[in-house]
Formats: C-alpha cells, sequence, structure tokens
C-alpha cells in the first residue's frame, strides 16, 4: 500500500459518483489515470485492504430484517459453532470476542419475521442459547477510517 | 485518528417499534416500511457483492438486470437519496489498515436516560457505531453499545475513558468486548 492507494482508501469511503464513467470521473479528482484507479482498487481488494466496493444497503429500509446476537460458546466447540452460525447466508458478519459471550453476529434478513427463524435454527443446530439485542435506536452509523 | 463524519447527528427512531416487539420470536416490523420494488431487488442483488470494477459499472449492471443504464443510475440516485443506500464507496478492512484493537463498549444507561447518552456518544468523532439495544437481565445490565477502533491498546483505553467521561454519571457501568478474530464479514446477501 503506498500513498497514492492511502488517498484512494481516504477518499473513496463514500460519495462515489454514479455516472457512465465513475472511474474516470474519481480518478480526474483523485489526478490519476481511470485504467489506474481501475488498477489499484482491484489490486486492494484482491489483497484484502478494501472488503467491497459498491453501495452499501441498508437492510431495514428496504423491509428487511436486521438484529445483533451473542452466544457463549464453550472453547473446545468454537470451532465448529462457527461454521454452523457462518453457514447461514442470512449471518452478515460473525466476530469472537473476549467474553462469557463470545460470539457476536449480525444476522439481515430480506423479511423481518426470518430473523427469528435464523436465530430458532441456530439454537436448534447448536443447542446453545442465542441471546438477541437488536437496536431499538441507532445514534450513529457511518465513521470512515484513515488509512 | 482523523475522521471524516458523513451522518453524524442523524437519529433514526423507530417511532412504532415497542419494546416488547422486540422480544423474541415476536413480531418484528419493517423499521421504516420502505419497501424496495422488484427491479430495485435485482440490481441489490447484482451489487450486494460490489460494484463491477470495470469502465463502466452501472451499464455492467444494467445488463445483469436487464434495464437501460440510465435507469440504473436513476434508481440508484433515488436509492442514495431515501437512505435504502447509506453510500456508494470502499469498505476498508480496517484491520488490514492496521486497525488491530476494536472494541464493542457497552454501557449500563438506565433506560430514561439512554436517548441523551447515545446522542453525546453518537456525537463523538471516533466511534463508528452507536445504539441502543435490549439489556437482558441479571446478566447483561448493558443498554448502550459504541464501537471503537484504535491501532493500540492504549490508544483504544483512552477512547474508551473519554466515552467515560462524556457518558459520567449517566452510566453505572462498562464492559469493552475487543474482537479477537473476524469470523465472517460478507455483508447483506438477499
Amino acid at each position: 500500500m503506498d500513498d497514492t492507494d492511502r488517498r484512494i482508501v481516504n477518499a473513496l469511503q463514500g460519495g462515489f459518483p454514479i455516472a457512465e464513467r465513475p472511474f474516470a470521473a474519481a480518478a480526474e479528482a483523485l489526478g490519476l489515470e481511470e485504467a489506474d484507479l481501475l488498477a489499484r482498487i482491484k489490486a486492494m481488494r484482491d489483497d484484502g485492504v478494501i472488503s467491497r466496493f459498491g453501495p452499501l444497503w441498508h437492510a431495514e429500509k428496504m423491509g428487511g430484517g436486521l438484529t445483533l446476537s451473542a452466544m457463549s460458546v464453550p472453547a473446545e466447540r468454537f470451532d465448529d459453532v462457527a461454521a454452523i452460525v457462518n453457514s447461514f447466508p442470512e449471518v452478515a458478519h460473525n466476530y469472537a470476542r473476549d467474553h462469557a459471550l463470545n460470539m457476536w453476529f449480525v444476522v439481515a434478513t430480506e423479511r423481518p419475521e426470518r430473523i427469528a427463524e435464523v436465530l430458532a435454527e441456530i439454537e436448534a443446530r447448536t443447542g446453545l442459547a442465542v441471546h438477541d439485542m437488536p437496536k431499538i435506536e441507532e445514534f450513529f452509523v457511518g465513521l470512515r477510517f484513515e488509512a | 485518528m482523523k475522521i471524516e463524519q458523513s451522518e453524524r447527528g442523524s437519529v433514526e427512531r423507530p417511532g412504532a417499534l415497542a419494546e416488547e416487539s422486540q422480544a423474541r420470536g415476536g413480531a418484528r416490523p419493517a423499521l421504516e416500511g420502505q419497501i424496495i420494488d422488484t427491479i430495485d431487488r435485482a440490481i441489490v442483488k447484482a451489487t450486494q457483492d460490489g460494484l463491477p470494477l470495470v469502465e463502466r459499472p452501472y451499464h455492467a449492471v444494467a445488463e445483469t438486470v436487464g434495464i437501460p443504464p440510465e435507469e440504473v443510475m436513476e434508481r440508484l440516485e433515488r436509492l442514495l437519496a431515501a437512505g435504502v443506500i447509506r453510500r456508494i464507496g470502499l469498505v476498508p478492512n480496517h484491520y488490514a489498515l492496521g486497525y488491530g484493537f476494536n472494541g464493542m463498549t457497552v454501557w449500563d444507561v438506565a433506560d430514561g436516560d439512554v436517548s441523551e447518552a447515545g446522542r453525546l456518544v453518537g456525537e463523538l468523532d471516533f466511534v463508528s457505531h452507536c445504539y441502543h439495544r435490549p439489556r437482558a437481565l441479571p446478566d447483561w445490565p448493558y443498554s448502550l453499545f459504541a464501537m471503537i477502533h484504535a491501532k493500540e491498546r492504549v490508544a483504544a483505553d483512552a477512547l474508551v475513558a473519554r466515552i467515560a467521561a462524556t457518558l459520567g454519571p449517566l452510566s453505572s457501568g462498562h464492559l469493552v468486548l475487543f474482537s479477537s478474530r473476524i469470523l465472517k464479514k460478507t455483508g447483506l446477501r438477499l
């Protein structure tokens, strides 16, 4: 990752143009060539520096369901349980955390009622309790990281 | 850590969302009730793995969906304006950028104080997400969640201390749960 890559990461965490040639427009603003910008974004995506590139969809505004859930998973079963939880396409993110509740995952579904079904299926397949903590109020989402 | 802010200060409050409707197994209302149509859905499906990294990405999406590129761009503009798209751009892997200390800070704030506490913490420029979530007594008294990110442990501790100072007596206890491993990070899938 060089200084140009850092400038790209810092500049393009939002506001990517909607236009016929958006990379050309974004490249011009950065003083780069379109082909160079595309190549650098591809390389950073392939290297894992960029998790994804595109629209960030808001599940609830699409009429879908979203929740954060946590489980206390015995250490010796951790990887097996992670595999079960991750096998659900509705599980969008899953993090191991240092606490008795050591597995925290976000479930996003197209239909709100599917949330309860997914959590019940996870409980049935793991034999472990799932603690559901859906948001009641959102105060802020959207920090951008400085590369 | 220098950061830019996009939506700070905008508070979403699902008004009709009664606490009991959030109970496990209960009906969950669509929070905003803003339902997308079938063409929007097809655009979501075509872009949920990301935009094609080609010179004309929206034209490529249009070809996948089977509508004119102008319509793809018009719909994206509308969905962005409506907040159905939070933003368009890249999502960095913060671990790859050196942010190794990613903490979910959770705070025991009385129900009547959570909105005020959340507004104060949500305004802190280093907090990436801030939510009120239901506590699960007796084991889990924490109702306010705020995510922090730092490159060093000492910096993370300083951020937690700033939240604690901001909340003062509004919080009667807190924990910091650092993530030790990303088990999955794919984002939304229809």
